[in-house]
């Protein structure tokens, strides 16, 4: 299959969602959230409701991305970490395990070193789940639920 | 690379907008984010320069509605078209699950379209990716402009492997959403063949 699907179990989910709200609280943070390297989001915690993940998802994998790029223009592997400072919110990105992006974004209330310290713990933490999680989806039998739609549930769906 | 996420009952698809420069790319975008339902979208996002063209990409989220009880959502992306923004495009590939191949009708872009098409072969062929393997759709724009090649010219040169193609005015939206329904459906009959 040339398209391998990431696929999230309820098991695994809410071991990454335990981390996600455990770092929100650790590092005094606003909002932590994880996005896949295609712009999917994962898991989000904390001030959640007054902000827009799904576009900070989709910008946050365009700068990993185009970071990527340029590490490998620069024969780098990757640049793992990245700091934006603004006047009042400061966002914290770092790749995990190549697979994820741990965003964590703070005020003036935490500060740039307890973010690092407790984003290094948190992504062990990740990376391990995320590695179980990619054995799972790797296993035999573990069937999609599309194998059983139709055409007509996908007719459907477009019947306006 | 599609994400079938269990515990929120969410299917998430990439599909990406290529083409030319100035093709209309970002014009179907924003034609679909125009007539779609506040409740079905998300904001659509331009990382475009002063004068309006496509630096990086722009991004709109869609929800479809419903396949056995599973939420079926689209990102859409475009690509920057202009020939030097090529990095760029490459890494706006990356997890795609269906492309729309935006061509511009007029003559003089003739050239244009083909080397954008080659762009997209060589740039997918990169990521490990086979044009002829991908949902794919193709969409002949401005077709209402007065100096257009053929139907049978675009056909023989743009979509040789016959994949389903759309004439469309993205302007005023003729064609936007049956090129998107058709490379949608592409997409989930994929997943239900992937699996």
């Amino acid at each position: 299959m040339i398209n391998p699907q990431m696929v999230m179990y309820e098991e695994e989910f809410n071991q990454i969602q335990a981390v996600v709200d455990r770092l929100v609280r650790d590092a005094n943070a606003k909002v932590v959230f994880i996005v896949d390297k295609n712009g999917q989001l994962i898991a989000a915690s904390g001030d959640i409701d007054n902000i827009d993940t799904t576009s900070l998802a989709s910008l946050t994998a365009g700068n990993i991305a185009a970071t990527g790029g340029m590490a490998k223009l620069l024969k780098e592997n990757e640049f793992a970490t990245q700091f934006h400072e603004g006047e009042k919110a400061n966002i914290h990105i770092q790749l995990v395990g190549n697979r994820v992006i741990l965003v964590v974004i703070f005020d003036s209330r935490s500060s740039l070193g307890l973010v690092r310290l407790r984003v290094k713990k948190a992504s062990e933490e990740l990376n391990h789940i995320f590695e179980s999680l990619l054995k799972k989806v790797q296993e035999p039998g573990a069937d999609s639920p599309f194998a059983e739609i139709t055409d007509e549930d996908i007719d459907n769906l477009f019947n306006d | 690379m599609s994400f079938i996420n269990y515990m929120a009952r969410e299917i998430n698809c990439k599909l990406v907008y290529y083409g030319p420069g100035l093709c209309g790319k970002t014009t179907n975008l924003q034609y679909i984010y125009e007539r779609t339902n506040p409740e079905a979208k998300g904001k659509m996002i331009s990382l475009a320069t002063e004068t309006e063209r496509t630096l990086f990409f722009d991004f709109l989220p869609l929800s479809l509605g419903e396949i056995r009880g599973f939420k079926t959502r689209f990102h859409l992306y475009t690509v920057p078209g202009q020939v030097f923004y090529d990095a760029s495009r490459k890494l706006i590939l990356k997890g795609v699950d269906g492309v729309i191949f935006v061509a511009d009708s007029q003559i003089e872009r003739t050239e244009a379209n083909l080397e954008s098409v080659e762009n997209l072969r060589t740039n997918l062929a990169e990521q490990g990716y086979s044009l002829d393997k991908l949902p794919y759709v193709v969409q002949y724009n401005k077709r209402d402009l007065p100096n257009v090649a053929s139907l049978e010219e675009l056909r023989q040169m743009i979509n040789p492997t016959n994949v389903p193609d759309f004439e469309a005015v993205a302007r005023t939206g003729v064609g936007v959403f049956d090129t998107l329904k058709a490379v949608a459906k592409l997409v989930l009959t994929e997943l239900k063949k992937g699996s």
